[in-house]
């Protein structure tokens, strides 16, 4: 009896959940006039995909979106393993008080200094561009932080024994480290892709023109028009920019969750 | 290799971290504060030192307490919410019930879409006339009601987003924590003679504790760092009913571009998150306590 409850309930929240989800769906591929009429026999359509895909010069932010995912998490994977590596096998002095002070960036995110962050990037003159959108989120705190924890468990006889055959810090690095991290890697990867593949507020204001927005900034054209939103259209276009995450996730769906899991677990 | 190489060594190995680290999180922090005791620069008027002004202007800034108490109330309605929902939901899914890989999905879905794109669908739910929204409370004969453009009620809808949103998320972090629960527990205490309630509430939840603060803190930062569905849904309209800190930040630096005001609002928004690290840092010592 609580059982069946349960799972009842279970149910209605999960349908709850994905009822956005399914409307959009349903709304995107339907003609506008059943966006908000639901008949069985509403025709198929893919105009409402056409006409977003017309409205705004979306392959060009699709470029853009991935240049700068891109680009990103290359910086981001290289920085993070670097300064990973010193935390976990080097004693240095100012050790601990530099990764205190890399944690403070856990707090205090890139996302809540935008005022400064804007105009350091106009003082360097690259305002408008993919490395603007980029440059605060390349050192990631959060990147340190997993990495360092995953390197830290790597058995040091590996690392000796390496030395001992003539290899040097960053061939140890490696050879020996790098390939044990990979399940972080990956965990890493798809956090980062999907947080800024999502970002918005940033991009937003650091660009200015068609030359570097991402997806996330081309979306808002249809919202901000006040009059005569079409619906049909909105929904298709939000699918559109969401569907290589939503294809990725539903693909690789147990390794989107553990990453996640991975991820989480501090 | 000698001490000192391997001194040198590993700071060259945080250098590129460090450098960029410093330019955009400590950099802007300390500039921030700087900036705030100047007036805005003016093509015409460059910027001069005018102590505790722009804290006096904030002071009076009645748009200001507005956003600082509608963000408390959105995170005092979303965080125990989607907490709450998210640990029912790791419970749900971390059972035995029918399709709870369909259920999974519905519950993470959210996460990995841009708020952005879901804030899109979530505005025609909540149009006035022909939305979702109204078109269920019409069926039920209830009066229209404009839900994003009355002040009683924008807040309340966008926080309905937030927790849609998020929920999913911390589900994850409580789903990885009850997968380290030692079943050896659950059997003892069925033997016990323990009721499920009992078990979920002498077994399951304590050992959730330390998730619960993690998840705590992470949903406090979320809840003053994310206003992407104001840009869409409300512009902190109406009348600054959903204005939140860092939207209304937003506004005074990249809509009114008064940079030194924005950056004093900027510093109490610091002051908040540094109060969430306390919590955090306490948290941590706590845990490690627990080893």
């Amino acid at each position: 009896m609580t059982r069946t409850l349960e799972t009842a309930g279970a149910w209605l929240l999960g349908l709850l959940w994905i009822l956005p989800l399914a409307y959009a769906f349903w709304a995107a591929f339907h003609p506008s006039e059943f966006s908000t009429h639901f008949a069985l026999t509403a025709p198929l359509t893919l105009g409402n995909f056409e006409t977003a895909w017309n409205a705004a010069p979306f392959a060009r932010y699709f470029v853009n979106t991935m240049a700068m995912v891109t680009m990103i998490l290359a910086a981001q994977l290289v920085l993070c393993t670097l300064a990973a590596y010193a935390f976990a096998r080097y004693e240095f002095p100012g050790r601990d008080i530099a990764f205190a002070l890399v944690l403070v960036q856990l707090m205090v995110m890139p996302d809540v200094l935008i005022v400064e962050n804007y105009s350091t990037m106009s003082r360097l003159g690259i305002l408008d561009s993919t490395l603007a959108i980029g440059l605060p989120y390349m050192a990631s705190a959060f990147g340190v932080f997993l990495m360092r924890q995953t390197f830290k468990q790597v058995p040091r006889e590996l690392d000796d024994a390496a030395r001992v055959e003539g290899a040097s810090a960053l061939q140890v690095l490696w050879k020996v480290y790098v390939p044990l991290a990979v399940p972080t890697y990956i965990a890493y990867s798809l956090v980062s892709i999907s947080f800024h593949w999502n970002n918005f507020l940033w991009p937003i204001i650091v660009t200015n023109t068609v030359n570097a927005r991402p997806l996330t900034v081309g979306l808002q054209v249809f919202s901000s028009t006040d009059q005569g939103i079409d619906w049909s259209v909105v929904c298709a276009a939000t699918l559109m920019t969401s569907a290589p995450l939503l294809v990725a996730f539903l693909l690789f769906q147990r390794q989107f969750v553990q990453s996640f899991m991975r991820a989480g677990i501090r | 290799m000698n001490r000192t190489a391997s001194q040198v060594h590993g700071w060259l190995l945080l250098l590129p971290a460090a450098v960029l680290l410093a330019a955009f999180t400590h950099y802007p922090a300390v500039a921030t504060l700087w900036h705030s005791f100047f007036s805005t620069p003016k093509p015409a008027r460059p910027a001069a030192f005018i102590g505790l002004e722009n804290y006096r202007t904030l002071f009076d800034d009645p748009v200001f307490w507005q956003s600082l108490s509608n963000n408390f109330w959105f995170a005092l309605g979303t965080i125990p919410v989607s907490i709450g929902l998210a640990l029912l939901m790791a419970v749900w899914v971390n059972g035995k019930l029918r399709g709870r890989a369909f259920l999974r999905l519905a519950f993470f879905t959210p996460t990995v879409l841009p708020m952005i794109a879901v804030a899109n669908i979530w505005l025609f739910f909540y149009t006035p006339q022909y939305g979702l929204l109204e078109q269920i409370t019409g069926a039920f004969g209830l009066p229209n009601h404009n839900w994003l453009g009355s002040q009683s009620t924008a807040l309340g809808c966008l926080m309905v987003v937030a927790v849609w949103k998020e929920a999913g998320f911390f589900m994850i972090f409580y789903l990885a924590a009850l997968q380290s629960v030692s079943p050896t527990l659950y059997e003892a205490a069925r033997i016990e003679g323990a009721g499920p309630w009992t078990m979920f509430r002498r077994i399951t939840f304590p050992l959730l504790m330390p998730t619960t603060l993690f998840v705590l803190v992470n949903a406090m930062i979320n809840s003053f760092r994310l206003v992407d569905h104001i840009v869409v849904m409300t512009r902190g309209g109406p009348d600054n009913a959903t204005s939140l800190l860092l939207y209304y930040i937003y506004e005074v630096g990249f809509k009114f571009w008064d940079s030194s005001y924005a950056a004093a609002l900027t510093m109490v928004l610091l002051l908040i998150l540094a109060a969430a690290a306390v919590v955090q840092f306490g948290f941590l010592e706590r845990r490690i306590h627990y080893r």
